[in-house]
């Protein structure tokens, strides 16, 4: 017999992914080592590990929330029904892209992208429209919203208060992450420090008036797809909500005040054991960091709860039935890694905007896994794991010198503008690319498995009509409504905003006599100035 | 052959914030020996096609992942060639339905790379067509 240490294997070093952990054949306890058991401890306790609520999802199922949007309001507002009578349960926003970055659909640089990307909303009569039929008290929201979080979230609470709600029952979450956006996502508008004041505006407006209202949702899912490893991921999205817990902390809040209603959002990768390692880690990180760093008192402060949406960059053009499995396979790793609500890519992504049967087979897949899979009947099956404990170990590990990195930089706002996050991700995406490229990396059906000449499946088409609808909608809008109004409004939004008021209230009045996302924008550019992304190539 | 280095500007027309793919690509002509001008984000084909013509390039990357290319791509082309960019070899990338492909090549975009396109074969592309026009101005 051979000794077990001379047998070869497929590989020279077998790693998660490939900037990730270099993983060992096999995990014995002693990989555990001077572990406190009390850093695993049981669901719904400090420090989180397994899961924020005591009886996992025995109690509550996750959120299925499936992230649409195109067009006109009136087809969303169709997608949204239908949704709804598949048994989705929450809503998930996404805007086109002149609505995320501050532009009016008449714009030059909105061209073409007119209801592609998401809805288009101009005003708040585009908001109403969307929501016409849907009751917002009785639901919940998410809008996928950053530069602009603070315009559209006025209108959102404008199209409740005209549909008769309260604006303090209203649950739902924006986005409102504009770190990330520097990093990766790139809908930013205005600098960093001008974007921060936006930001806990925002928050501290949210916390103040609306108690179910996610104010923040802390992302790292943008940054993942970006290249980030899920380290790169769980370290950079840890040090963005330190400064934004710091940065509400400055404004004279109080820890416990405005920190339960802040969330998060991360990606799920198809490396199923180091996701669920990574959301274990998170929210450990997040527990640690917000008792012993910012001393809350309260548990729900130190809880961190997340969406998640599988990973579409791993989606691929080539053979994509694929999908379905890889969408499979991510979307256990969050549900393993206990998420509060997920997304599932459908399998047409990486052609086009999803169609109608690939979204339906996205939400199903969630279905059975919550109900024919069993993962869902005990919290966090995998707790315990040799290998799964150890993992989580380290990427706690990893995350946190990352974090202590930021922190000798000065923080996360040098560490961007140095360019140090960026140039990381990027690193990390172009070892990706070459490792595929290469062949290291196997993506099934592209580098390996590869077949000719595949029928492309339908997908679902943008009418460029759409464009010129709207630009007419938008003309008409300006035709009727009270221009001297907008006007004086607009001129108190630029007042506010250089006084250190909040600007919630006064954006709520000037969405309210119709002025424009764009008009709103251009205010708040008069003063803020635009961002420019520094050269780092 | 060529003796002076290629010279290619990438650049992300209208607002798509995706830029890994454009990134990616840039480092990797970067790596294959190519002078790279990476202009980044948000801009309309008007700035792109100016800045082609200012920076003397030999090739224009575009890329576009919010299904904005049909508005996009053949007017870049378009103003290129009415800058005086005759000869400047266009190609694009992003997520572009197949369907889309034939149109976008009689728009004068010379090739679109869609996702898990190696950049070996961007690399071989660029040479290969610009080397045969170099050999075809000799004759």
């Amino acid at each position: 017999m051979k000794n077990a240490k001379e047998i070869s294997e497929r590989k020279k070093a077998f790693r998660t992914t490939v900037d990730g952990t270099v993983v060992n054949r096999v995990y014995v306890p002693a990989n555990l080592e001077g572990f406190k058991e009390e850093d695993i401890g049981l669901p719904g306790e400090y420090p989180f590990t397994r899961h924020i609520m005591p009886t996992g999802y025995r109690g509550r199922l996750w959120t299925m929330r499936q992230y649409a949007g195109f067009g006109t309001v009136e087809e969303t507002n169709e997608r949204y029904k239908y949704l709804h009578q598949q048994g989705q349960t929450g809503f998930s926003v996404a805007f086109h892209l002149p609505t995320q970055e501050g532009y009016d659909s008449d714009h030059p640089l909105a061209t073409g992208e007119v209801g592609k990307c998401g809805v288009a909303i101009d005003s708040l009569q585009d908001m109403e429209q969307l929501w016409a039929g849907i009751p917002l008290a009785e639901v919940s929201t998410s809008m996928t919203i950053n530069a602009t979080a603070p315009i559209i979230l006025a209108m959102y609470i404008a199209a409740a208060e005209k549909q008769g709600a309260d604006k303090g029952n209203l649950s739902g979450t924006v986005q409102n992450d504009i770190l990330k956006e520097y990093i990766a996502r790139n809908t930013y508008i205005f600098g960093p420090t001008a974007s921060m004041r936006l930001v806990t505006d925002t928050c501290s407006y949210c916390a103040q008036n609306m108690p179910r209202w996610n104010s923040i949702s802390i992302s790292g899912y943008h940054m993942r797809e970006a290249g980030a490893t899920a380290a790169q991921e769980a370290g950079f999205t840890i040090a963005n909500g330190i400064a934004y817990v710091q940065a509400m902390i400055d404004k004279g809040m109080e820890v416990d005040a405005f920190a339960p209603r802040f969330s998060f959002f991360f990606a799920a990768y198809t490396n199923l054991l180091e996701e669920v390692a990574k959301f274990r880690a998170l929210r450990r990180m997040w527990a640690k960091i917000m008792k012993g760093r910012f001393g809350a008192q309260n548990p729900r402060s130190m809880t961190l709860r997340y969406h998640a949406q599988t990973d579409g960059f791993t989606l691929t053009e080539q053979q994509p039935l694929n999908n379905t499995v890889r969408v499979t396979l991510q979307a256990l790793a969050a549900v393993l890694g206990s998420c509060q609500s997920l997304h599932t890519c459908s399998f047409d992504e990486a052609l086009a905007l999803p169609s109608e049967p690939a979204v339906q087979i996205a939400l199903r897949t969630q279905q059975i896994i919550a109900h024919e899979s069993g993962v869902a009947d005990t919290v966090d099956p995998l707790g315990g794991s040799y290998y799964i404990e150890w993992l989580t170990n380290q990427i706690e590990n990893e995350a946190m010198r990352y974090i202590n990195e930021i922190d000798k930089m000065g923080g996360i706002l040098r560490a961007i503008e140095a360019g140090y996050i960026q140039k990381q991700i990027a690193n990390s995406a172009y070892h990706y690319q070459r490792a595929v490229d290469s062949g290291e990396q196997v993506v099934v059906g592209v580098n390996k498995f590869a077949t000719e000449d595949e029928p492309e499946p339908e997908t679902l088409e943008i009418d460029t009509e759409i464009e010129k609808k709207q630009i007419e909608r938008l003309k008409k809008l300006k035709q009727k409504r009270d221009n001297q109004k907008v006007n004086e409004v607009l001129s108190r939004v630029r007042d506010v905003v250089r006084s250190d008021q909040n600007i919630i209230p006064v954006l709520i009045e000037a969405v309210k006599v119709y002025a424009t996302i764009g008009e709103i924008s251009d205010a708040l550019r008069d003063v803020f100035g635009e961002y420019r992304e520094p050269s780092l190539l | 052959m060529r003796h002076k280095k290629i010279r290619v500007l990438i650049a992300k027309p209208g607002l798509d914030g995706h830029d890994r793919g454009a990134k990616v690509v840039a480092q990797g002509l970067r790596d294959a020996g190519m002078e790279i001008i990476y202009v980044g984000l948000r801009l309309t084909p008007e700035q792109i096609a100016e800045a082609a013509i200012q920076e003397d390039v030999d090739v224009v990357g575009i890329d576009c992942l919010s299904g904005a290319h049909m508005a996009l791509f053949p007017k870049t082309v378009s103003l290129i060639r009415e800058k005086g960019g005759e000869n400047i070899l266009v190609v694009g990338g992003g997520t572009i339905p197949k369907k889309d492909i034939p149109k976008l090549r009689e728009a004068g975009i010379a090739q679109i790379f869609g996702p898990g396109t190696p950049i070996e074969e961007i690399v071989k592309f660029i040479e290969t067509t610009l080397g045969k026009r170099g050999n075809d101005n000799q004759d």
